[in-house]
């Protein structure tokens, strides 16, 4: 990236948490997906076993396009790794096989509400630099 | 197997003390219990001692020696960290201990020092309890978790912040003749209302106060008991936990606490009573929806009816069934590896008679505490009787 700043580069310098952080690139290029286990059960990596069976043989599958979200709350007081990201809004939404948490991006965090339908967007901390798991609706 | 009596409890002062540690804090509620116990320190076999964010707040791991040292207890200890739970976890092991005949004394107790972090210090370390990967990088605090669960129950069965300012109102209420609460002070329904927003709907009302403080309690056998000739008439007669997904977005439910309901089924179960019997309750309100959640994983009210119990004076001192008589986390205060066995220690004096509360509950003969680790990922549920 082009537009680097000093808390990005600090940020890159991180151990890379396997799994994690590959997910994280995946949904950056639009190719995120979810773990599944022969009997159905959807997860999220890093996972070796099915928490809903315990099955071992997981396989990374597409993950929909679009979620809904389930439920919100704006955070005034964050930690300080957000600090300067507050307000912001936190959501789950629900994207069938699995459920996400996430940060609403793009909109006015006070018009956010249940059963709005948004895909992944990785954006960054304006606080840290760190890459954040994000909402954007559609 | 053994019946299990609480000997004796002993808390400090809940409140804002940055500058005691948590070995100090421990310590005064440990002489405490002693005192109250009239156990002798030489008889303990074993400390099981409850804390959650040492590392972080004082740059202190294994406190298990620390804390036998500091309460003057010559006997092997363990901590033991489930969070919030994290002494919850500890009594539920001296049950099993004394039960099967292992140990006659054990010192189970708790300590957080947690002010000395600051509020945005406090509440990183607190967010450690959810999931870091999915959860904390996405920015959800714990203020954030409980909101989350507020706006979903809203959702699904109804209800608005009135409703839960009531929680508060009542929890200030009851805490202002507790020497121990951080909080003496009335409180009404529009302080809470008009307060700043923490996590929307939840506002700095609806939380638990960030705390520091000890509790310990003194456990003996039946037998300890009778042969000292120790007044100890209160027995935990129920233990139960509970487990869940880590992450509140991978649960079945997201207002609901299935752990809590599996603990307090199995604590039921464990004792021979049913929700019925329970005449009061010490349950972890560390916001004013968990105590909803709470009320309704407990069965003590039904799924969707919960919201409207302490409004509608269901669960106020004088109710049909009060609800943190203590002041509960809300108004007493929350050092968090403290929590559990201060509701233990709660509890037992409600049903003895030496609470300045107790007269709300004159002729109460079980009661129940309930405590939780992350968004309900762990819980566990303590019955208790008192001998008439």
């Amino acid at each position: 990236m082009s537009d680097n700043t000093d808390a990005e580069s600090e940020a890159e310098t991180r151990t890379q948490d396997a799994g994690f952080d590959d997910w994280i690139d995946a949904a950056a290029e639009d190719d995120a997906y979810y773990l599944e286990c022969p009997n159905g059960h959807g997860s999220l990596p890093p996972r070796r076993v099915c928490p809903d069976c315990g099955e071992t043989d997981l396989e990374e599958a597409p993950l929909p396009e679009t979620g809904e979200i389930q439920t919100f709350t704006v955070t005034h007081v964050p930690t300080p790794a957000f600090e300067e990201d507050a307000p912001y809004a936190t959501a789950i939404a629900n994207f069938g096989p699995v459920r996400i948490t996430g940060q609403v991006v793009g909109v006015d965090p006070e018009t956010v509400e249940n059963g709005l339908e948004v895909e992944i967007e990785i954006t960054v901390s304006e606080t840290t630099g760190e890459r954040v798991l994000g909402f954007r609706p559609v | 197997m053994s019946n299990v009596r609480v000997a004796g409890v002993g808390l400090t002062p809940f409140g804002n003390t940055p500058e005691r540690t948590s070995r100090d804090l421990f310590a005064e509620a440990s002489i405490a219990a002693f005192e109250d116990s009239g156990v002798s320190r030489d008889d303990v076999e074993a400390l099981l001692y409850g804390n959650f964010m040492g590392e972080l707040s004082e740059h202190q791991g294994h406190h298990g020696p620390l804390m036998a040292e500091a309460a003057g207890v010559r006997a092997p200890a363990t901590r033991y960290e489930s969070a919030c739970a994290s002494s919850g976890t500890a009594v539920r092991d001296a049950v099993f201990r004394i039960r099967n005949g292992e140990a006659d004394v054990i010192l189970v107790g708790g300590a957080e020092r947690m002010t000395n972090l600051g509020t945005a210090g406090a509440t990183e370390a607190l967010a450690i309890a959810a999931d870091d990967l999915w959860e904390v990088r996405a920015g959800m605090t714990f203020p954030g978790a409980y909101a989350l669960m507020a706006q979903a129950y809203f959702e699904e069965y109804g209800g608005e912040h009135e409703d839960l300012a009531n929680v508060a109102v009542k929890n200030h209420e009851n805490a202002l003749n507790n020497d121990k609460a951080q909080y003496q002070s009335a409180i009404e329904v529009s302080d809470v209302l008009e307060a700043p927003q923490v996590s929307s709907p939840l506002g700095l009302y609806d939380s638990c106060p960030i705390s520091d403080g000890a509790a310990a309690v003194v456990l003996t056998s039946d037998e300890y008991a009778e042969e000292h000739g120790l007044e100890a008439p209160v027995s935990i007669t129920g233990t139960g936990q509970g487990g869940d997904r880590m992450a509140l977005h991978d649960r079945e439910y997201l207002a609901r606490s299935p752990a809590a309901r599996e603990a307090g089924d199995e604590a039921y179960a464990d004792a021979g009573v049913d929700a019925a019997d329970v005449d009061l309750a010490e349950v972890h309100d560390c916001f004013t929806i968990a105590e909803v959640l709470a009320i309704e994983s407990l069965d003590l009210f039904p799924v969707g009816e919960g919201i409207s119990a302490a409004r509608e004076g269901r669960t106020t001192a004088d109710g049909e069934l009060p609800i943190n008589l203590s002041g509960g986390l809300k108004a007493k205060g929350h050092p968090v590896g403290a929590t559990g066995a201060s509701q233990i220690a709660e509890v037992a004096k409600l049903l003895s008679g030496d609470h300045p509360n107790s007269t709300f509950v004159d002729d109460a003969t079980t009661g129940v505490a309930h405590n939780a680790g992350g968004t309900v990922a762990s819980a566990t549920v303590h019955v208790l009787e008192v001998d008439h």
